[in-house]
């Protein structure tokens, strides 16, 4: 039995919990989903998602309470899997490219690089069909305060785009998407990360 | 696929994005800043948001006469200053102050009792917006009707500016209660609440029509009192299924401390708002990042003993039967 934790910083916490908690039921997959709070709560995930909230705020959290630390050393020492949506997709960068973005010390996992609010401020949110490689159909995303993957580099690879942009990318076991799939009903990426988590011996 | 189809299927302001801008909210601290040197101390701290004002509740009440939304060139500043979310205010009922801010482009309104308000029958129509608004409620009617007026997001009026928890518990509690109470109600019954529910809006268009309300008169905006209650209905009957507000609910009004914030989560809030409790201490940055960690850390006492330790001198309170002007008691 695998167990996936969310990241209990800030943000939409328990959408992804839920959806995680439906897309065990859906696929049959045997597994858990267990709230990361302290750093001694990662050792217990096989895989985490960093949700969306702020990034400023969580990047804060995750590094005051030495979760960022943890999650390092296991993706670097065991591969763990990890999802970051929006502000986690932020986290999960080497780079970020906007120019307050001293204001935020990522966990530097991925090779991309990211520009936060890339659409705008919230009346500029929006929701669209972005075409998603290797999925087969499109996917209804909803971008809140948006962040964009402006380049990636090595083994990652883009996976979504939307409009000759950026939206989603992987690397081995990371994935980063800048919209929320925690959001909408369509399990496809909480489904697809599962798939990642239970792969690993 | 063409540029321009792209953008057909582009879809902005929809209820998805403002009650999903909420949820990014959730288990945060959101800031009172009146200028760009506070909004970097509450984003420092970790703050999810700033609210931008002129003034704090507690000058407000202080210098009495009419509080309006703030000057667009201070709120610019505090935009231009920050990355996380801005949030401003606008007179209850005052569409063309919200209009403004919105094209001014902060992040959400609040429709806030704290300023003056404008119209006497009416709160705005928010469905007609593209960015979100939060508005204050005492009570499960209060914010069903905000919900059904559009906002995304719910907040305790409390009793701003005065430094003091009691008002703000006792919004959460009497919330929290109707909403246990609704899981006890059959459908009928629920139906007679939401008969009540929608009363000031009949009152409203009575005063100003001078007749009775009859099945045609609009009674807010084009809708009729049957359409309304309806929906407001359907509301009452989700809320008693999921037995929470359906959108994010923050605490407001009164908090002064790292424990106050700790109290409104464990009695049920998403996050907090703190308006003149951060600058209006002896120590605002240390304040600040306590708050944000005893928001955080709600249901970890050992941590709010920590993060209690030598802040300062909290804002000064006030006894709310001492209070010349009751800000909750505005809007309806």
């Amino acid at each position: 039995m695998v167990k996936v934790g969310v990241i209990a910083a800030q943000g939409a916490i328990s959408e992804h919990r839920d959806a995680f908690k439906k897309a065990f039921k859906e696929t049959g997959l045997k597994g858990d989903v267990v709230l990361i709070r302290d750093k001694e709560d990662v050792s217990a995930a096989d895989g985490i998602a960093i949700p969306g909230g702020e990034s400023t705020t969580i990047a804060k959290y995750l590094h005051r309470t030495g979760i960022a630390g943890e999650i390092i050393k296991k993706v670097t020492n065991e591969n763990m899997p990890v999802m970051g949506t929006c502000a986690g997709c932020v986290l999960l960068a080497k780079e970020i490219i906007d120019d307050q973005s001293e204001k935020v010390n990522p966990l530097s996992l991925m090779n991309m690089s990211v520009k936060r609010n890339a659409f705008g401020r919230q009346r500029e949110s929006f929701e669209a069909t972005v075409n998603v490689e290797d999925f087969g159909k499109p996917y209804h995303a909803v971008f809140i305060r948006a962040p964009t993957i402006t380049k990636t580099w090595g083994n990652c690879k883009p996976i979504a785009m939307f409009e000759n942009k950026i939206v989603g990318a992987q690397q081995d076991n990371l994935l980063a998407l800048s919209f929320h799939p925690e959001l909408t009903s369509d399990l496809m990426f909480h489904k697809y990360f599962l798939k990642l988590v239970i792969k690993q011996p | 696929m063409t540029k321009e189809l792209d953008f057909k299927q582009l879809r902005h302001g929809t209820e998805l994005l403002k009650r999903g801008f909420a949820k990014m909210q959730k288990g945060g601290v959101i800031m009172d800043v009146t200028n760009a040197e506070q909004a970097k101390i509450a984003e420092e701290a970790g703050a999810v948001a700033v609210m931008a004002l002129e003034r704090v509740p507690a000058d407000i009440r202080a210098q009495g006469g009419v509080a309006r939304m703030a000057d667009p060139a201070k709120i610019q500043e505090i935009m231009d200053a920050v990355t996380i979310p801005v949030m401003a205010k606008c007179r209850i009922g005052h569409f063309a102050e919200a209009q403004a801010l919105e094209a001014l482009g902060v992040d959400m309104l609040d429709e806030s009792e704290v300023l003056t308000p404008a119209d006497p029958f009416y709160h705005i129509d928010k469905r007609g917006f593209t960015i979100p608004f939060v508005c204050g409620c005492r009570n499960l009617g209060e914010a069903v009707r905000r919900i059904w007026e559009g906002a995304a997001m719910i907040r305790t009026k409390g009793e701003a500016g005065t430094g003091n928890i009691i008002e703000a518990i006792r919004h959460q509690r009497i919330v929290d209660g109707s909403i246990k109470h609704l899981k006890l109600m059959e459908d009928a019954d629920i139906y007679l609440l939401a008969e009540e529910y929608t009363q000031s809006y009949v009152k409203a268009t009575e005063e100003i029509t001078g007749r009775e309300v009859d099945v045609n008169t609009p009674v807010f905006g084009k809708y009729l009192l049957d359409d309304i209650k309806q929906d407001i209905f359907e509301i009452l009957k989700e809320i008693k299924e999921i037995q929470r507000l359906p959108v994010v609910n923050f605490a407001a009004g009164g908090i002064a401390t790292p424990a106050d914030a700790a109290i409104m989560m464990q009695l049920g809030s998403d996050g907090v708002f703190v308006g003149s409790g951060i600058f209006k201490s002896s120590n605002p940055t240390k304040r600040a990042k306590a708050i944000v960690d005893a928001v955080a850390n709600y249901d970890k006492p050992e941590v709010i003993a920590e993060v209690s330790k030598n802040l300062g001198d909290a804002m000064p309170g006030q006894e709310i039967d001492k209070l010349d002007v009751r800000l909750q008691e505005r809007g309806w």
